[in-house]
């Protein structure tokens, strides 16, 4: 296989695949997590302001008071990097048009030079929180194999997007397949791994602040 | 015939020494070869015996041929055919049918083990080759047969090179590229549908010079002009560093000369040297004229999505997704069924705790 | 019947719900939880992190009620939970929990991770790993009727007492009063102040109460051991003396879990929802105020803080009203570091206080408290909960710190004047 049928397999029957499994494990876990129900909760509500799942799906992106300073490097490391991700894989010009093809929706995009710099910050950030976790005792204790596996699998499609836009390592051509490649597998694993809190974020939050939005706690 | 030094003939048709000196200069940068080489590729010409070529033609459209012969005016390129002995090229040969053959055995025996197989098309492998015949005989035997007394092989155009739209899906004539078929013989590549006339020249006039070919990259193409791809050396380049883009081809941007990536240009992964070189002696070249490039000189740039596709979109349409979707939910059904079992079956297995159930039971 | 692996398993499967499913789907191991968890900050020990802790719920989730689990299982590959494990996991999931929630509040994805440790302990007291030092209080509880073995003839007692020394009348089952008033047997006990304090405060705003004599202990051990059958057994007295009596409300004493356990879990426990309402003393002594009922002479000179009870403030809601009546009577009432809200446990809350081996632990995570009273150095710590106040005590007096633990509802009654000089008397 040359580069080129490499890059077209990764665009067509590769991309074909990776969406699939990802479309299939994401309704699959869905599913399989909230089927699971729950009781209602019998005891009288508490309303107050500002109490409430959606409150909470909004309020948690922001550090609970006095958090901030114990941990600054997992709230910095990780605003920076999940702004990042979501700049390069949203506002960068191909990949709108990848939106597009698929979708049929589109936006405006950021100019690649400034695409270019939040990707440098992204990666930088992203080698942050790496060290962080080897070097924190809590992190290292928690980390699993999925832990650094998960990390490898978000690191590595900025790294080769990067690679490849600039030119440097390999051809053009088997850099951006290589990138591809890199967010396939990002795709398939996500539904089966921690990643998959980018889906249930939301319902965690939610779940959170409604159970402690009856008892009028605004968590 | 083939006892003429070359720079008589050339002299012959009215082109100077200085004239042709200056071509073996631009040949050889175009090489990236030290300017030297020039003058060497001039002394080696200019001594050198007309080699003896054999030109075999496949599963092919004549595009490759059309291109080295067809110029508007005399152009160097055209002067390949006085630097070459061609003793055999269906095409351009007067002799037809039995004349044909005979003369191609003749140019094989008197040449044998030095002669030039330059070959265009692919070669089809299905039916046992019936899909091609020359004279009755596949390409398939044909090509086994005259690969066997050359001392190189040149494999003009992307159908030869890589099997190219014959090979295209679903290939029905099982298409191979040359290489597929012969493996003991020097082969270099020239890809493209069809390949820069000056390429082909470049690639004889080493061979003439130096005795071999040219440096080779991993696909058997010459590192000289196939070393950078069209965007790298595209005019239009800094547009989409700027993220200027032509929409359509009728929009401002288009009249703007903006990047055709949008639009389905190949250029950031086709190597060719098409930016530098151009066509029709220096004219123009496709993405100068307004359309992207194809990425013709790369292996199955048929099968490499749509043309008009930028290559950050799929290649083909996702098929998958819609039944990977109600697979998902089918599964997601079937554990949430067999969950609700389980948990219904621990709720009614539930023993109430008493106090006494607080412990453990000790023997 | 005994408790077994089995049977604690069962009890998990039962429990696990979506919730708990997408909590564990979210975690990404960011380690924030332990930076809330006072039992990791103040020992530096990884283990003490809250998601840690539930380590046995979560396999038991993933073998159960996942796909992948659950093939990973019939392969073999998956780790079963095992008892020995759940006899280690017995100091994290009890003596380094006091079910304060601060993890869950902190948590970015937003895991409820005290909602789980709450589900987990289900399955650990059926398996019969709780510890001794709760599952002794919960005894009580069902057979004496109170967790420090308080009997109806002790509660008469108190009652005459308060009677006699402040020549104020205490009602007992008095049917269709508006207020049934409940007490933690550490008030019974230690604290007989609060019974009197109710009664003046209770006749200065002119309204009707009364104890219950089958349901007068509010504390429930059995939620703090983890066990719906247990504490539903407890809830369930209150809830049949409530309906005896035909009270409107019921106020919950000046205790964290007790709240909890009646207002938030105790319809859940019956099933149904309760016919009167729940509250919280301080919530009543709130609603007083506002309504002017609650009036009050002289002020606090003494610096004053408040130290919120997690189960009153950040798991029950209740976090000003305790502010603006410390403002009524004290002068100088100030503020601990992260108060109110983000307040810091005492380190002895969800019944960790009964586990006699958890004492050490409990000393080093008062570092903490110590470290929020330091920041602020008052003369007197006023809470709202007797196992608070016992648990204060005792980190105070190992760290040699002099600074007295008062209940908010005693010293708010200490500023209602006598009814002869009072116009409504």
């Amino acid at each position: 296989m040359n580069e080129l049928q490499f890059l077209t397999w990764v665009r067509g029957t590769g991309l074909d695949i990776a969406v699939a499994i990802f479309l299939l494990g994401v309704i699959w876990r869905l599913v399989e997590i909230y089927s699971l129900g729950r009781k209602k909760d019998l005891a009288a509500p508490r309303h107050t302001p500002g109490a409430s799942g959606w409150h909470t799906i909004v309020r948690r992106s922001v550090p609970p008071p006095g958090m901030f300073k114990q941990s600054p490097v997992t709230y910095v490391g990780g605003y920076v990097f999940h702004i990042g991700l979501a700049l390069i894989v949203f506002f960068f010009a191909p990949h709108i048009k990848l939106i597009e093809g698929l979708l049929g929706i589109s936006w405006p995009g950021l100019p690649s030079q400034i695409i270019d710099l939040v990707t440098v910050v992204t990666l930088a950030a992203m080698v942050v929180v790496l060290v962080d976790r080897i070097k924190k005792p809590v992190k290292r204790f928690l980390s699993t194999f999925e832990d650094w596996f998960t990390w490898a699998v978000t690191f590595l499609p900025v790294l080769t997007g990067w690679l490849a836009v600039q030119h440097l390592l390999l051809p053009y051509t088997t850099m951006l397949a290589l990138h591809i490649l890199s967010v396939e597998v990002l795709l398939v694993v996500l539904p089966f791994t921690k990643l998959f809190h980018a889906f249930t974020v939301f319902g965690s939050r939610w779940y959170n602040g409604a159970v402690n939005g009856h008892k009028g706690v605004p968590v | 015939m083939s006892d003429n030094r070359i720079l008589e003939t050339l002299a012959g048709q009215g082109i100077s020494r200085r004239a042709f000196l200056k071509y073996c200069a631009t040949l050889a940068s175009l090489m990236a070869l030290p300017p030297s080489a020039g003058k060497a590729f001039a002394e080696a010409l200019a001594k050198a015996p007309r080699p003896s070529v054999i030109w075999l033609p496949f599963q092919e459209c004549t595009g490759c041929t059309e291109s080295i012969t067809r110029s508007h005016s005399p152009s160097i390129e055209g002067m390949i055919f006085d630097m070459i002995s061609l003793d055999y090229q269906e095409t351009l040969m007067a002799a037809a049918g039995h004349q044909a053959e005979a003369a191609l055995h003749e140019a094989m025996e008197r040449n044998m083990g030095k002669y030039i197989l330059i070959v265009d098309g692919s070669v089809p492998l299905g039916l046992d080759g019936a899909y091609s015949c020359i004279a009755g005989r596949s390409n398939l035997e044909m090509l086994k047969e005259v690969a066997q007394g050359a001392a190189a092989i040149v494999a003009m155009g992307s159908c030869a090179a890589y099997g190219g739209l014959p090979k295209a899906n679903p290939n029905p004539t099982g298409a191979v590229a040359v290489s597929d078929v012969i493996k003991d013989k020097p082969i270099v590549n020239i890809p493209g549908c069809p390949p820069i006339p000056a390429v082909i020249t470049g690639v004889l006039a080493h061979y003439l010079t130096f005795g071999s070919l040219p440096e080779l990259d991993h696909l058997g193409r010459p590192k000289s002009f196939y070393g950078e791809t069209i965007h790298d050396r595209c005019y239009r380049r800094p547009f989409y560093d700027q993220g200027k883009f032509a929409k359509t081809f009728d929009d401002e941007g288009a009249r703007k000369g903006w990047c055709l990536f949008e639009l389905g240009c190949k250029g950031p992964v086709t190597y060719n040297a098409c930016a530098s070189v151009k066509w029709n002696g220096g004219t123009s070249w496709p993405v100068e004229s307004g359309h992207g490039c194809l990425g013709c000189s790369e292996p199955d740039f048929w099968d490499a999505g749509s043309f008009y596709k930028a290559l950050s979109m799929p290649a083909n349409p996702l098929k998958l997704a819609a039944g990977a979707a109600v697979a998902g939910a089918v599964a997601g059904i079937a554990i949430s069924v067999s969950n609700k079992a389980r948990k219904g079956a621990a709720k009614t297995g539930h023993e109430t705790t008493t106090l006494a159930d607080l412990e453990k039971h000790h023997e | 019947m005994t408790a077994t692996l089995e049977k604690g398993v069962r009890v998990l499967k039962e429990v696990i719900d979506a919730p708990i499913a997408s909590y564990f789907n979210s975690c990404v191991h960011c380690g924030l939880c332990a930076e809330a968890c006072l039992f990791y900050t103040e020992t530096g020990d990884p283990k003490y992190t809250p998601i840690h802790k539930l380590e046995p719920l979560r396999r038991v989730y993933e073998q159960e009620y996942t796909l992948l689990g659950r093939l990973a299982k019939l392969v073999g590959l998956a780790k079963p939970v095992t008892d020995a494990e759940l006899h280690e996991w017995q100091e994290l999931v009890y003596n380094s929990c006091t079910l304060c929630g601060r993890c869950s509040v902190v948590c970015p994805v937003g895991n409820d991770i005290v909602y789980m440790v709450r589900k987990l302990r289900e399955g650990m007291s059926a398996s019969g790993n709780a510890p001794d030092g709760i599952k002794g209080a919960a005894s009580r509880t069902i057979t004496i009727g109170s967790p420090m073995g308080v009997k109806l003839p002790a509660v008469k007692a108190q009652m005459k007492h308060v009677e006699e020394d402040h020549d104020i009348p205490i009602p007992l089952d008095v049917e269709g009063a508006e207020y049934m008033v409940m007490l933690s047997s550490m008030e019974i006990i230690n604290f007989p102040e609060y019974l009197a304090a109710i009664a003046k405060i209770m006749r200065q705003a002119g309204k009707t109460w009364t104890l219950c004599s089958t349901a007068f202990e509010a504390t429930n051990a059995g939620m703090q051991i983890g066990n719906s059958d247990l504490a539903r057994v407890i809830v369930t007295r209150i809830v049949d003396g409530a309906e005896r009596l035909k009270v409107k409300t019921v106020i919950s004493p000046e205790c964290g879990h007790a709240y909890t356990a009646l207002r938030w879990e105790g319809a859940n426990l019956v099933g149904r929802p309760f016919t009167f309402q729940v509250k919280h003393i301080i919530e009543v002594l709130g609603e007083f105020q506002e309504q002017g009922l609650l009036k009050t002479e002289g002020m606090e000179t003494d610096r004053l803080t408040f130290h919120d009870p997690c189960q009153l403030a950040r798991r029950g809601g209740v976090i000003q009203q305790q502010r603006s009546l410390m403002k009524q009577i004290a002068q100088d009432f100030v503020e601990m570091p992260d108060a109110g809200f983000m307040n810091w446990c005492c380190g002895g809350g969800g019944g960790a206080s009964a586990i006699e081996e958890g004492e050490e632990l409990r000393l080093e995570a008062f570092k903490k408290k110590k470290a929020q009273l330091d920041a602020v150095k008052p003369d007197r710590l006023v809470t709202a909960c007797a196992n608070c106040r016992i648990v204060l005590e005792e980190g105070l007096e190992h760290y040699q710190m002099d600074i007295p633990v008062v209940g908010l509802t005693e010293t708010i009654a200490e500023h209602i004047p006598d009814p002869v000089n009072s116009e409504g008397a």
